[in-house]
C-alpha cells in the first residue's frame, strides 16, 4: 500500500512568484521566508515523494462564481498554470496521476464528501508556488500530482471539522492505495491576513502560533471554532487554514513536527510554514 | 444562528451568496481580465467594456473611482478585483492603504508591526 510520507503546509502569496523570478529569495525581505524551505528540501531528498495530493484554494483562476464547489478533486493527466491577470510567470504544466485521483474521488464519495470532478483543471499560484517552492531547481517536476480545491472565495465555506475530516478521508484513501507509491500531502494558504475591507491588513501573530502548535498538540483545536470566529480571528484570508488543517487531517491522531517556519510579513500576510510527518 | 443575530466582524463583510448576487455583472467582468486581450479591451475603451459585461451603475461609478471599498460595497470579490487591480499596476499593499486610508509606507509599517 501507499505511504504519506508527510505533510507540507505553507503560504502562497502569489508575491512568492514575483520575488522568484527577480531572483529575490536571499533579499532583506524574502530571505527570511525562503530560508523556511532550506530543512524541506533536505528532508524532500531523503523522503523522495513520488506523487504530491496538493491540497489548495482557487482565486478565479479555474472556477468562477458561475459554478462554485465546495470540494474539487483534478482527475487529469496533466495540469495547466495560466495568466491570472497581474504578471507572475506562468509555471510549466504538473504531471497528473488520474489513478490515484479517481481512487481518492471514490473514496472520498462512499465517505459522503461529494467532490466535483475536474478531468480539465488550470491549477493557480496557490498550486504552483508551493510546488516551486519545495521544487526550486527542477527542469521537470519530480512529482506527479493530485490537486483538491476547497473553496474559499464565496460563503458559505466548509467548516474547520469539515475540512479536517475531508482530510483524514483523503489519507485513509492515501494508505489503502495498491502499489508502493510514497506520497506527500501539500495544504497551501495561510496564515493570518486579510486583503479586503477596512480591516485590510489584519493578522494574529499570537492565533497564528497557538494554531501551529495545534497541530501536534491538540489537531482539533481548530475545528472547535466557527468559520465566522475564525475570520474575526485570522482575517477573510486567513481562512485558508481550512488547507492545513485538511492536510494535517491525512496523518492521523498523531504527527510529529519537523520543521516549522513563521516570519511576518510576506506582503499582506503573515508567512507560515511546517513539515509533520506521522 | 439568523443573519440578525451573528456578531459582526468589525471592517468586514463576508463574500456570501446576497454580495455574490449584487457582484455579479462586476466579477464577471474582472474574471475576464485573466486574458490579456481582455485587459487590452478594456484600458482601450473602458466604458464600452463595462457595458459589454452590464455593470449596474454603482459597479461602473466605482470602477470610474477605482475605489476598493465602493467596489466591495458594489459586491466586489476581492479574489476578482485583484485582477483588475492588476490592470492599474496597484499591489495588495497599494490596495490596503487605499481601503484603510493610510500612505503605503505606513500599512507597510503596519504589517511589520504585526510581526513584533
Amino acid at each position: 500500500m501507499a505511504t504519506i510520507v508527510g505533510a507540507v503546509t505553507t503560504s502562497h502569496v502569489p508575491s512568492i512568484g514575483g520575488a522568484i523570478a527577480r531572483h529575490q529569495e536571499g533579499s532583506d525581505y524574502w530571505k527570511p521566508f525562503f530560508d523556511g524551505f532550506d530543512a524541506i528540501h533536505a528532508w524532500l531528498r531523503e523522503a523522495k515523494p513520488d506523487v504530491a495530493v496538493v491540497i489548495y484554494n482557487d482565486h478565479g483562476l479555474n472556477f468562477f462564481l458561475d459554478k462554485m464547489p465546495t470540494f474539487a478533486v483534478g482527475a487529469a493527466g496533466e495540469y495547466r498554470n495560466a495568466d491570472e491577470g497581474w504578471g507572475i510567470p506562468v509555471l510549466p504544466p504538473f504531471p497528473g496521476d488520474p489513478a490515484l485521483s479517481w481512487h481518492i474521488i471514490e473514496t472520498l464519495v462512499a465517505r459522503e464528501f461529494d467532490p466535483v470532478t475536474c478531468q480539465e483543471m488550470l491549477v493557480d499560484h496557490a498550486f504552483t508556488l508551493p510546488m516551486k517552492l519545495l521544487y526550486p531547481d527542477v527542469e521537470a517536476w519530480p512529482v506527479k500530482s493530485v490537486p483538491i480545491c476547497i473553496n474559499t472565495v464565496q460563503h458559505p465555506l466548509p467548516s474547520a471539522a469539515r475540512c479536517y475530516r475531508l482530510g483524514q478521508a483523503i489519507g485513509d484513501a492515501i494508505r489503502a492505495w495498491p502499489g508502493d507509491a510514497r506520497v506527500l500531502v501539500v495544504g497551501t494558504g495561510g496564515l493570518s491576513h486579510q486583503l479586503d475591507g477596512k480591516r485590510a491588513g489584519h493578522i494574529n501573530k499570537d492565533f497564528d502560533l497557538k494554531f501551529m502548535e495545534s497541530l501536534t498538540e491538540d489537531p482539533e483545536w481548530a475545528t472547535r471554532f466557527t468559520n465566522r470566529e475564525l475570520i474575526a480571528e485570522v482575517g477573510t484570508q486567513g481562512i485558508e487554514l481550512l488547507m492545513w488543517l485538511a492536510a494535517r487531517g491525512t496523518l492521523g491522531p498523531r504527527a510529529r513536527r519537523l520543521h516549522s517556519n513563521y516570519h511576518i510579513p510576506i506582503s499582506n500576510t503573515a508567512g507560515g510554514t511546517m513539515l509533520l510527518a506521522a | 444562528m439568523s443573519a440578525a443575530a451573528t456578531p459582526e466582524i468589525p471592517g468586514t463583510v463576508l463574500f456570501d451568496g446576497r454580495m455574490a448576487m449584487r457582484g455579479y455583472p462586476l466579477n464577471r467582468m474582472c474574471f475576464s481580465f485573466n486574458e490579456a486581450a481582455n485587459r487590452t479591451a478594456f484600458l482601450a475603451d473602458e466604458d464600452a467594456y463595462c457595458a459589454k459585461y452590464g455593470l449596474t451603475p454603482e459597479q461602473r461609478e466605482a470602477v470610474r473611482h477605482r475605489n476598493v471599498l465602493e467596489l466591495l460595497a458594489a459586491g466586489g470579490n476581492v479574489y476578482y478585483l485583484a485582477k483588475f487591480a492588476g490592470i492599474l499596476g496597484l499591489d495588495v499593499q497599494d490596495l490596503g492603504a487605499q481601503q484603510t486610508g493610510m500612505s503605503k509606507d505606513a500599512f507597510k509599517d503596519k504589517l511589520q508591526a504585526a510581526g513584533r
